[in-house]
This record gives structure tokens, C-alpha cells and sequence, in this order.
């Protein structure tokens, strides 16, 4: 389904980046970089919205020839970005909303661990398993 | 089908459209009509109501008239909109009833049967009523009549179907009035017209789209359709409504691509499936693509044809509703769309013919929207633009490295004949375009027409998508796009303009974290550094990719390998140092002191092990690892103390340096760590504290601005510390991972050393850690020697000391140790009585005594009754000027006394010896001797044991018997002497002193000897209580004139000597009762065996064994000197009963007796002056009392009831 999953702190900095054809891995930390443009414009923009009106989902924040590019930011300015492939029709915002909801929620169960320090890279196995079955779900 | 666009050929599709209304009837009458009429039909708005619900607009219509034919009217089946003729209208004039009747109601008839045929219903009937024609004609009907005639006639019940318009050429309020209903009535009808047919279009179109399952469905046709209902809504100037049609198209041709890549193909999607032949852009210049629609209504359209066309439409619409930046997202949203689709459908493409497909549509879109904006409008709308811009960047550059014009060479053959096939593709560049200089197909053309040009237009798109990035705040888009420039430059051989792109873009990635995109960039950088000759910033970045865990494991070794050719390259020793960070290379983990509290003396050995961790792939050797020291003299003496040191410092010498947390974030690690100090500022007068803080000294490294904290990677910041003391290690090789490496100095000057620098050298390449953070400090100290006394708690070293000691001053000379080492030793004082002048009296024990220091508990507990002796030690050393002084404190266990006993003649000495202490003590060879002048004394020992044991609280006596040859000695001078030893110890380490004892006794010799007698009653065996008895006391000289003897008390008369005494019987324990005198003065001739009786009665009290009274002497010494008299003053008054049954002193007696009786009168003068006899006592020994201790048996009387107690 997607084919990079990236949490990205308040800082900017990856806490958690995987895409799947991961010999091109490069790309995609590029591509998730290049969105952050998106989605500080798109948080700015949203800055003057009420709190508990906010939208945490962003949408579609780039299109590329062969990606898009999703973008979702929590209350505490940590942003999901997720990347999925252009050719993938089935997938409409309805998806991807739920995606990022998933995501959130095992972010969430996360950041409840006692044992992790908020900031660090994220190396939870449940979470990465999280991420893998939104991966491959794909076809 | 095309037949009804024909009759009206001056161009249809243009803004030009309006709906047709027909005009039959009267054409003159029209003609003179129609310039107001179409002046005044658009002015007021009218609402229009939809039907399905949609919200109703207001509308400005407007109509294009037109002479009523027949052929204008539709035909059965057909679907097109524009030309069909919504409203018919018949203008009449009529206003004769006879002219009507003729020819009027004939050509009104005619016309409707011809409405009718093609049942059209929208019709309206105007007549126009002109009052000047009406006054010409006297036989005028009544106005009315003719339309009333025409209702009856053609309208049976639309009666609204026909309407009058007065004087329409005139100006006056009735022609108002008339003009407003008529055109209220006109546009009602229009409108009306429109919902129905545009109603019943709709109803068609939607059947037709229902049958799209339907196997000979075609697209095309369904998209004519369609587009009719968006050409009529466009026409009615509804672009929104217009605008939805096309999108409805547009996601209907959309999900058939997508189904068809699902496998739910259509047949006629095939037709779109045809290779891409020609990619010449979007067209956006003409209202409507006639080219394009005409291929599409010949279903011959590709399917760039077909979505070039549709976006064409929209954009066309957009831009009339205003809407460019719309347009902008859109175009790229369908160039991505395409360029999927394409794929999905697996059309076949030329290489680079999408590339120019979309750099041309980008072109064309961008220009299209500059072409209806001013600037400061496409300025603040960047963000919706420059995507397009950045991918017209993209696909220019993949172009170019498509058609070899971004190679070194230049195209070749092959890449020639690829780019002659892309101009090929373009076909000739269109009309509209063939005069503007800057068309997006002139561009292309030119860009690859020459290596030159194609630099020319890639460097104008990429500056002008980064400035544009920049300035609205996407710097990683326009670091990005940056980063493609860069690769160009670097294509291109110019590196220099490459970096500055590659240190944005690693600038910024480095301060957000993130890892990959920085290894990439940095290896990028690094190939740009080493075309540059940046020697310096190639092995930095060398140095940190080699240290890389992103890259290969190949990659990191041939970084190294760099660094280590370099290193070993330049050995010519220019002196040019190469000063790198060392964080890339290794990592301090840890350092430790040894001693492990970093405290050493002057001269001492202080070594510093450390911990690096090589993060290199390979082992490398290094020429020398050395540590820059600060040093800084403490001004607080006291601090550098060896004793606050020790006391202060309490680590375990192991200082940990925390790892760095990888580079993430990096914005928060990049500040250098604090560097905090203590700080202490005194008055300078006496150096009491003012203030007190901490100051951080690298304020200014941390309080700067961000940005100028210029590129993290830059060497800027490391500077070598040049001519600092330094601590080197040569000659070590650094495996990868953890390498322990140590340090040894020799401590010199005192002082606090900070440990500032780490720096690897091997060659000209220095690796710098440039502060160590936390501090690791060690501190170097000098002391003078001290002394320091006090109470061992356990054994000291056995340092052998050389002691001379003489009365006064002891001096020890201590041993040569190393510096920095306790000599410690333990002295043992011994209090020695010294000084006989301490104790003057007689019984001051100056003991000798060795307090060993280890016992104070003795001295604590010493009891009140110890006699203590305070000594002061006064301890000097040649390196001070001051003086220790130590106060001791003796006891003395032993409190001794003496006593002479006598037998007769016979004398004894006894010594007491009393233990106070809380020991037990053995005492052994007590001796006694005698130190005065007296050769003839002997004095022998009464005790036979040798060793005695006193214990604690106890008491010993020692006895010897005096004995003398000749002459009884006056003076005895004793000194009593013993060992003595602590009973617990049977064996001690020292030899403790004897213990002595000094003391004199004098005129011990027996002179006299007192014996007492008790007779009964004469006549009684025995006495009784309440008699009377007989006290005989006879008193013996022993010995003829002594020396003793001469004194006062001394008579001389022819060679006779007597003297005078006094005796006094007294019975302490009230046993008996003395009756008459009880004392009385006698004269004693000083001859031997002279004696004196004297008779007294004493009468027992008690019955029993009664003790003698006592009996006692005293000399009798006349008065001599006033003050002695009243010594004894108080012997005289009680001795008022004395007798003196003597026969020499009567007359002393008598006087003494008168003087006592004067002593309270103050009126005797007679013996006025006269001084009064002293009594002085016997010392102990003169006297001997025989009947001490004897005692008489006195029986009770046998009366009880009667004692007789006779008082004088």
C-alpha cells in the first residue's frame, strides 16, 4: 500500500523512516524531506485554527510522476508522512485517512512505553510491524 | 450532422455565442427595434431556476436575433445545443383590422403551423403599437382590438403569449413601462426555454451515458454530447456549470484508464492505446482546440489529444472564473496523471517524448497564466506555480542528459539522431505562437539544439525554481533542486559552483537529521572537494564518511585509504598541518586519572589513560595522540592543599565522556557543550569572600546567531592550541572500535591542569577534539612540609630516627624519604621531675612516668585526687618559623606518705603508698634511703617481699627500723623509692622510672616518755563507774641536753638545766571525767632519766574496758615575741583550771593566771605589756607514750540509779 512510512519529530529529524523498495531508499528520504516544505506550509496555514477544529490530516501534500506524497501532523507537531505509489487508484483519501490513523494510534503506544525516550529513533517491534503490514497490504 | 452549424458559419465558438431568437413577422419593424432591444435585454439580471435541485442563478441574458427559416428549426435527433433557436418571435405593426384580416393573420398562421411541425413551443407574439401611425387613421378600432384579435387567434390560453410594445422609439414613461414588461416577458420565456430544452438535453445525455456498458458505446460521441451542454452553459457565460460538464468527462475517462488497468477494458479505450507520435504540448492560446475536437469527433484522438483538449477546456473556463493558480495545480496534477496513465495503459512512447510532452505543457500553462496576471499577482501566488516550474527543471534535465548534452563530450551520433527524433514528434510549432520569442516550443527547440543553449535554459529554469522556492520559504524543495544543480556542475567540470550547492543542502540536512540524504550529499561534496583541491575539506569529509555506517563498508575503507595516502603523501614536512575534527575520526569514551583522585606533588608521576574509539574501517597508525593542557596557577593557596585535595576530590579518577548521540538531532548537538567555572572574588584587603558564582566561558561561542554558525562541517571552529604543555603518546596504532592509550608526565610547576585538547596527528593530518567536555583537570601541588601531632590509632612505620636529646632540647632527624611521603613516628614522653625546683614542698611528687601517647584514655579518666603535672611540648621545624605546642597532661598514680613510729627509743619509718588510679600496679625493689649528711643511720627493711601488687584504690606500706651508732640524728632525710609497673603488662616495651619519694623528718628521737596509770580506789580491786580514781602520770626524761633542746623554753641555772613542759590530760571519747586540774606546767631537768610525776583523780563514766585518758605534752615557751603569744591564746583559756604544782614557777604561774583575768579588762594596766607563754608541741617522735593502747577494767557501781559526777 504505502511504500514509505516516515514519523518525522517537531525538530524535523526522522524518528522512524522505512520504505519498501529499500534500494532506493535514498529517494524516499529525499522525497519525505522535500514534503516537510509542504507540511510547515500547510501547518502554518492551519496555525490560526482552533485547536480542538484542527484537522491533524493534511492530505495530499505533493504529487509526483509516481508518487504522492500524504502528509499528517499530531498535536505535538510530530508529523507521518507516507508515500504511495501513483499507480495505486484503489487507494482514496478515505484510506489513507485511516492509515494515518493507525499509525497515530501505534505511535501512540509508543510514546506510552515507559522505556522510550520521546525524541529518540523510533525501535519498537510492534510499531514496525505496524508499518509492515500497511506496506504490504499493497497488492 | 454538421448540416445545422453551416447556415452560421462567422466563427460559433467564441464568446461571440448566444442563444438564437428567431424574428419573423415584420422585418422593418424589427430592424428599427433590434438596437434598443439588445441594449436593453442584458441589463437586469433574472433568476434562474434549475431544476435537480441546483441553486438558481441570476442570469444576464442575452440573445443573438435572427430572420425566422424553417431550417433553422432542429430536426428530430438532433443533440445540438448552440444552434438551436430557443425563443421565435413575430414582430407585427398591425394595427388595421383589415390589414390584419388580409395578411397579417395568414403569415401569423403559416409561421406557427411551421412551430408547430417541429413542435417548439417557445413563441411570443410582439405587437408594436406607434401613436403617430394610430392619429393618421381616423377609423382607428380601438387599440385593443388587434391584439385581442391575435390572443383570440393564436394564443387560445397562453394570453401572455402576446404582448404589446408602445412607441418603442419614444421617450416618455409609458414607453418605459411598455419596454420593461415586454423585455420582463422576453427573458422569462428565454429562461423558460432554457430549463425545458436545456432540461430535456440533459435527460438525453444522461440516457446516453447509461448505455456507456452498451457494446458500441463510444466516448467520443458521448463527449460531443456533453460538451454541447457545457458550450450552452459556457454560452450563458455559467463557466462553473459549464466547467463541472468537462470535469464529469474528465473523471468518467479517468475511471475508465483506472478500470482498464483493473482488466475491465472498454473497447473503445483501445483507440486511445495508439503510440504517442506526437507530443507538442497543451495548447491553451485558442478558446477551443478545433484541431483536437475535430479528432476527437473523428475518434482519432490520442490520448494526450484527448486530455490535452479537455484540460484545454477547463483552463479556458478557469481562467474565466478566475482562477488561475487552479489552473496551475491542476496541469500538474494532469501532466502526472498522463504521464501514469500512459503507463497504465501501456502505450508505447518514444524515449524523452513525455519529457518534452511535459516540459512543453509546463511551459505553455505558466506562460498561459502570466499572459492574464500582473506580476505582484503571479509573485504572491509562487506556491501554486512553482511546482510546474520545478518539473519543467526535471524534465528539461532528464532531456538533456537524455540527448547527451550534459555529458563532458557533447551528444553523439546516437544522441543526435534521439534528439532529432524528439524535434520530429513536435511537428512545426503552432500559429499562435509562431511570433512570440520566448514560446515553449522555441525554447525546446533551442535548449536541445546545442550543448551551450541546453546550459543557457537549464541554468535559467533551475535558478529561477530555487529563487522561487526560496522566497517562499521551501528551502528543502530549493535545496533539492539545488542538489540536481549541483550534479550538473559537476557533469559539467565545474565543481566550484557545485559546492556552494552541495554545502546548502548538507547544511541543511545536517541540521534536521537526516542521515541518508547527509552520506549522499556528503560523498557528493567529497568528490567536489577532491576536483577543487580542497585538501582540508576533502579529508574532513573523507574522514566523516569514512566514519559512515551508511555506506559500504568498500566505500568507508577508500575514505580512509584517502586520508592515509594524503598523510603518508606529504611526509616533506612543509610545516602545513592539516587540522581536522575529531569526532568523525574517533570518540573519546573515557579518560582516567592515575592516582585516581588527579591529585599529584611536584615531581610525581601522573598518568592518563584513555579510551578512544576508532571509528575508522581500518587500523591506523598514528604518528603521535597528544593532549593539550591548560594550566592556571590557583591563587587560593589553601586549595591546593594536599589535605583539601585529597578531602575534596573523591572520584574514582574515571572521567566519561558521553557519546555522541548519533547525529540526530543534530541542530540541538551542534552547540559546543557549556563550559562552566567556580568563581571567587575577595576583597583585597583581607581576602574575605565579596562574591561568589559561576561564569560559563564560552558564552560567545553559545550566544551567537544561528545562521552564523556558518557550515558545521567547516574546520573554522577547531583550532590548533599551539605551545600549550602537552601530553604525548607516539607511535600508536588505532584498531577500530575501542583503543586504550596512556599518558605519562612528571609533574613540574604547581598548579590546576586542565586537559584541553585532544589531537591525533599521523602525518600532516591532525585529528583535533578541540575541547574535552566534561572537565578532566588534574592538579599538581607543592607543599611545605608539615607536622602534624596527634593521637596514633594503630601502629606507626618503623622509620628509623636518629634522637639527640640532651636536658632541654630534643632533636630528631628524620630519615631521607622520597618527596611527598609521610614519615610517621611515634614519640614517647616521659615526664621526669626534672626540675627540683618545681616542687618546693615537701611531698611534691615529680614522678617519672612514661604516659605512652597511645593510652589517653588514662589521662581522660584521670580522677580529681591524681595529682596531674601539665607539660608543654614545643615542636619546631627548620621550615616553619612557627612552633608547635603540645600541652600534656601527667597524673600521678601514687599519692605517698610518711610516718615515724617510735618503740621507746626504737623509730620506724612507714610509707604509705596509695594507688588512685584505675590500674592495677606491681611494685617491686622499694628502697629507702638516706640522703642527709648522717653517716650512722641505718635503716632496715621491714618488708620481705620483694614484689608487691597494689591494686586499684589501694593502699601498700613499707616499713624500716632506724638505727644509729652514736648520736640520735635530728633530721632524717628519706627518699623512698620503688618500681613500678602496670599489672596487665607483663612485659613492657620501656623502662618506666622508679617512682620516688622525698621526704625529712626531724627530732624523731625519743625524749621523753609519758606513762599513765589508773589505781582503783584504795581499798577497791578494781574501779567502778562513779568513783574516783588515781591518774598517776609520770613523765621520763630519756636522754640528758640535746641539741633539740635548745630553746627558749631552755633554763640554765650552774650548770642545771631544765626546761619547761606542759602537760595536759584530755579524754576525747568522754570515758572519763578528770576531776581538779587536768593539766599544769612542770619543770623538766634536762637530765636523763629525770622524772616528773603527777597525780590526778579521774572518775570513770562507763563501765567496761576503758581506755587511759590521753596524756599529752607540750613545751612551755615564755613569751618571746607578741605574735606567737596568741597562737596558743586559746590553749590558755581553756586551760583556766590549770594548776601549777610546781615549784620553780610560782610566780610565772601567778602572773599568767592574772594576766588571763586582765584579758578582758581593759583597766589592768599593771600587767600591761606583759607577754604570754606559748605552748609549742613535741614533734611526734620526742615523745613516747608507754600506755598508749592500754586499758582498765572498770565495773560498773553498784548503784545504778546514783552517779556521782563531781564537777570542778
Amino acid at each position: 500500500m504505502a511504500v514509505c512510512v516516515a514519523v518525522i519529530a517537531k525538530e524535523n529529524y526522522p524518528l522512524y523512516i522505512r520504505s519498501v523498495p529499500t534500494e532506493n531508499e535514498l529517494k524516499f528520504h529525499y522525497m519525505v524531506h522535500t514534503s516537510l516544505d509542504v507540511v510547515d506550509e500547510k501547518i502554518s496555514a492551519m496555525g490560526k485554527a482552533l485547536v480542538d477544529q484542527r484537522e491533524l490530516y493534511l492530505g495530499l501534500l505533493y504529487p509526483t510522476e509516481d508518487y504522492k506524497v500524504y502528509g499528517y501532523v499530531t498535536n505535538s507537531k510530530v508529523k507521518f508522512v507516507m508515500v504511495v505509489d501513483s499507480s495505486n487508484t484503489a487507494l482514496r483519501d478515505n484510506e489513507i485517512r485511516s492509515m494515518f490513523r493507525k499509525l497515530h494510534n501505534s505511535y501512540t503506544d509508543v510514546m506510552c512505553n515507559p522505556f522510550y525516550n520521546p525524541g529518540d529513533r523510533i525501535q519498537s517491534r510492534a510499531f514496525d510491524s505496524m508499518v509492515t503490514s500497511m506496506m504490504i497490504q499493497v497488492c | 450532422m454538421d448540416a445545422p452549424e453551416e447556415p452560421l458559419p462567422p466563427v460559433i465558438y467564441t464568446m461571440e455565442n448566444k442563444p438564437i431568437v428567431t424574428c419573423a413577422g415584420d422585418q422593418n419593424l424589427f430592424t428599427s427595434i433590434y438596437p434598443t432591444l439588445s441594449q436593453q435585454l442584458p441589463r437586469e439580471p433574472m433568476e434562474w431556476r434549475r431544476s435537480y435541485g441546483r441553486a438558481p442563478k441570476m442570469i444576464h441574458l442575452e440573445s443573438n436575433f435572427v430572420q425566422f427559416k424553417e431550417e433553422l428549426l432542429p430536426k428530430e435527433g438532433n443533440k445540438a445545443l448552440l444552434t438551436f433557436p430557443f425563443l421565435h418571435i413575430y414582430w407585427t405593426e398591425c394595427c388595421d383590422t383589415e390589414v390584419y384580416k388580409a395578411t397579417v393573420k395568414d403569415d401569423l398562421t403559416k409561421w406557427q403551423n411551421v412551430l408547430k411541425a417541429h413542435s417548439s413551443v417557445d413563441w411570443l407574439i410582439v405587437v408594436v403599437e406607434n401613436d403617430a401611425k394610430k392619429k393618421n387613421k381616423t377609423n382607428i378600432l380601438p387599440r385593443t382590438s388587434i391584439v385581442d384579435k391575435i390572443r383570440n387567434d393564436f394564443c387560445n390560453k397562453q394570453s401572455d403569449r402576446c404582448v404589446v410594445l408602445n412607441d418603442p422609439l419614444k421617450d416618455s414613461s409609458r414607453t418605459q413601462e411598455s419596454w420593461n414588461a415586454f423585455l420582463t416577458k422576453l427573458r422569462t420565456l428565454l429562461l423558460m426555454s432554457f430549463t425545458k430544452n436545456l432540461g430535456k438535453f440533459e435527460d438525453d445525455m444522461r440516457t446516453l451515458r447509461e448505455k456507456r456498458t452498451e457494446p458500441g458505446w463510444s466516448f467520443c460521441e458521448y463527449f460531443m454530447v456533453q460538451e454541447e451542454l457545457a458550450f450552452v452553459f459556457e454560452m450563458l457565460q455559467q463557466f462553473e456549470d459549464a466547467l463541472v460538464q468537462y470535469d464529469e468527462l474528465d473523471a468518467l475517462f479517468s475511471q475508465y484508464v483506472v478500470n482498464f488497468g483493473a482488466g475491465d477494458g472498454a473497447n473503445w479505450l483501445t483507440f486511445f492505446c495508439q503510440p504517442v507520435k506526437s507530443w507538442n504540448g497543451l495548447t491553451l492560446r485558442k478558446p477551443i482546440d478545433m484541431e483536437k475536437r475535430e479528432l476527437i469527433q473523428r475518434q482519432e484522438a490520442t490520448l494526450l489529444d484527448l486530455r490535452s483538449y479537455l484540460f484545454a477546456r477547463q483552463c479556458t473556463l478557469l481562467l474565466f472564473l478566475q482562477r488561475p493558480w487552479e489552473v496551475a495545480q491542476r496541469a500538474l496534477e494532469l501532466l502526472h496523471s498522463c504521464v501514469q496513465e500512459l503507463k497504465l495503459l501501456e502505450v508505447s512512447v518514444p524515449p524523452g517524448a513525455l519529457d518534452c510532452w511535459v516540459f512543453l505543457s509546463c511551459l505553455e500553462v505558466l506562460q498561459r497564466i502570466e499572459g492574464c496576471c500582473d506580476r505582484a499577482q503571479i509573485d504572491s501566488n509562487i506556491a501554486h506555480t512553482v511546482g510546474l516550474w520545478s518539473y519543467a527543471t526535471e524534465k528539461l534535465k532528464s532531456l538533456g542528459y537524455l540527448c547527451g548534452l550534459v555529458s563532458e563530450k557533447g551528444p553523439n551520433s546516437e544522441d543526435l539522431n534521439r534528439t532529432v527524433d524528439l524535434l520530429a514528434g513536435l511537428g512545426a510549432e503552432r500559429p499562435e505562437t509562431a511570433n512570440t520569442a520566448q514560446s515553449p516550443y522555441k525554447k525546446l527547440k533551442e535548449a536541445l539544439s546545442s550543448v551551450e543553449a541546453f546550459e543557457k535554459h537549464y541554468l535559467d529554469l533551475s535558478h529561477a525554481t530555487i529563487e522561487m522556492y526560496t522566497s517562499i520559504g521551501r528551502i528543502r524543495s530549493a535545496k533539492f533542486v539545488g542538489k540536481d544543480l549541483a550534479e550538473f556542475y559537476m557533469k559539467k567540470k565545474s565543481p566550484q559552483k557545485a559546492e556552494t550547492y552541495l554545502q546548502g543542502a548538507l547544511k541543511n540536512y545536517l541540521a534536521e537529521g537526516w542521515a541518508l540524504p547527509i552520506t549522499h550529499t556528503r560523498k557528493q561534496l567529497a568528490e567536489c572537494q577532491k576536483h577543487l583541491g580542497q585538501i582540508e575539506n576533502y579529508l574532513q569529509t573523507s574522514s566523516l564518511l569514512a566514519s559512515d555506517h551508511h555506506l559500504t563498508e568498500e566505500e568507508r575503507k577508500y575514505f580512509c585509504q584517502e586520508i592515509l595516502n594524503f598523510a603518508s603523501e606529504q611526509t616533506d614536512s612543509s610545516g602545513h598541518k592539516v587540522v581536522l575534527p575529531m569526532h568523525s575520526f574517533a570518540h573519546l569514551r573515557d579518560l582516567r586519572f592515575t592516582p585516581s583522585n588527579a591529585v599529584v606533588h611536584v615531581g610525581g608521576v601522573l598518568s592518563v589513560e584513555i579510551t578512544v574509539c576508532s571509528q575508522m574501517p581500518v587500523p591506523v597508525h598514528m604518528d603521535q595522540i597528544a593532549i593539550s593542557v591548560h594550566f592556571s596557577i590557583e591563587k587560593n593557596s589553601y586549595r591546593k592543599t594536599a589535605e583539601w585535595l585529597t578531602k575534596h576530590k573523591t572520584s574514582n579518577g574515571i572521567i566519561n565522556f558521553p557519546m555522541e548521540t548519533s547525529p540526530f538531532p543534530a541542530s540541538q548537538n551542534s552547540l559546543p557543550a557549556l563550559e562552566l567555572y567556580e568563581m571567587f572574588e575577595r576583597s583585597p584587603s583581607d581576602n574575605s569572600l565579596n562574591t561568589t558564582g559561576i561564569i560559563c566561558k564560552n558564552v560567545h561561542m553559545l550566544l551567537r546567531r544561528q545562521e552564523s554558525s556558518t557550515a558545521l562541517d567547516t574546520p573554522s571552529g577547531v583550532a590548533l592550541d599551539d605551545g600549550a604543555p602537552v601530553l604525548k603518546c607516539c607511535g600508536v596504532t588505532l584498531e577500530p572500535g575501542a583503543n586504550t592509550i596512556t599518558f605519562r608526565t612528571q609533574a613540574k610547576e604547581p598548579g590546576t591542569y586542565t586537559l584541553r585538547q585532544l589531537c591525533a596527528s599521523a602525518g600532516p593530518v591532525c585529528f583535533v577534539l578541540p575541547h574535552l567536555y566534561p572537565l578532566a583537570q588534574y592538579d599538581v601541588y607543592s607543599q611545605e612540609p608539615q607536622l602534624h601531632v596527634e593521637p596514633l590509632a594503630e601502629k606507626a612505620s618503623d622509620a628509623s630516627l636518629r634522637v639527640q636529646s640532651s636536658d632541654k632540647v630534643t632533636s630528631i632527624s628524620l630519615p631521607a624519604a622520597p618527596a611527598y611521603h609521610m614519615i610517621e613516628f611515634e614519640l614517647e614522653v616521659l615526664s621526669l621531675p626534672s626540675a627540683p625546683a618545681a616542687g618546693g614542698e615537701e611531698g611534691s611528687t615529680m614522678l617519672g612516668m612514661t604516659e605512652a601517647q597511645r593510652n589517653p584514655k588514662d589521662t581522660q579518666k584521670a580522677d580529681h585526687c591524681m595529682a596531674t603535672t601539665d607539660h608543654k611540648v614545643s615542636i619546631e621545624c627548620p621550615w616553619s618559623i612557627y612552633s608547635t605546642v603540645i600541652a600534656l597532661t601527667f597524673s600521678v598514680p601514687f599519692k605517698t606518705t610518711h610516718a615515724v613510729l617510735s618503740a621507746g627509743t626504737r623509730k620506724y619509718i612507714q610509707v604509705c603508698v596509695q594507688n588512685l588510679s584505675e590500674l592495677d600496679f606491681r611494685l617491686s625493689d622499694s628502697d629507702l634511703v638516706d640522703t642527709g649528711d648522717s653517716t650512722d643511720l641505718q635503716l632496715l627493711p621491714l618488708n620481705t617481699k620483694s614484689q608487691q601488687h597494689i591494686c586499684s584504690r589501694q593502699s601498700v606500706f613499707f616499713v624500716w627500723e632506724l638505727t644509729w651508732t652514736r648520736e640520735p640524728p635530728t633530721s632524717l632525710r628519706g627518699r623512698f623509692s620503688m618500681e613500678f609497673r602496670p599489672a596487665s603488662e607483663e612485659r613492657l616495651s620501656i623502662s618506666l622510672k622508679p617512682y620516688t619519694y622525698e621526704f625529712q623528718v626531724e627530732n624523731f628521737f625519743t625524749l621523753y616518755t609519758v606513762k599513765a596509770e589508773i589505781l582503783p580506789p584504795a581499798g577497791t580491786e578494781l574501779c567502778r563507774t562513779g568513783s574516783l580514781c588515781a591518774l598517776e602520770v609520770s613523765i621520763t626524761r630519756l636522754s640528758g641536753l640535746l641539741e633539740v633542746d635548745r630553746d627558749e623554753a631552755l633554763t640554765e641555772s650552774d650548770e642545771y638545766f631544765s626546761t619547761k613542759l606542759m602537760y595536759e590530760v584530755v579524754d576525747n571519747s568522754s570515758n572519763w571525767a578528770v576531776c581538779g586540774k587536768s593539766s599544769g606546767v612542770i619543770s623538766m631537768p634536762v637530765v636523763a632519766q629525770a622524772t616528773h610525776r603527777v597525780h590526778m583523780e579521774v572518775m570513770p563514766l562507763f563501765a567496761g574496758y576503758l581506755p587511759l585518758p590521753d596524756v599529752r605534752l607540750f613545751k612551755y615557751l615564755p613569751h618571746h615575741s607578741a605574735h606567737s603569744s596568741q597562737l596558743d591564746a586559746d590553749s590558755w583559756i581553756e586551760n583556766d583550771s590549770l594548776s601549777v604544782d610546781k615549784h620553780v614557777d610560782d610566780q610565772l604561774d601567778s602572773s599568767s593566771i592574772k594576766s588571763r583575768g586582765s584579758v578582758h579588762s581593759a583597766a589592768s594596766s599593771e600587767h600591761k605589756g606583759l607577754p604570754m607563754p606559748r605552748l609549742q608541741a613535741l614533734p611526734p617522735g620526742q615523745v613516747f607514750n608507754s600506755s598508749t593502747g592500754m586499758q582498765i577494767l572498770v565495773i560498773p557501781s553498784k548503784d545504778d540509779h546514783v552517779l556521782e559526777v563531781s564537777v570542778t
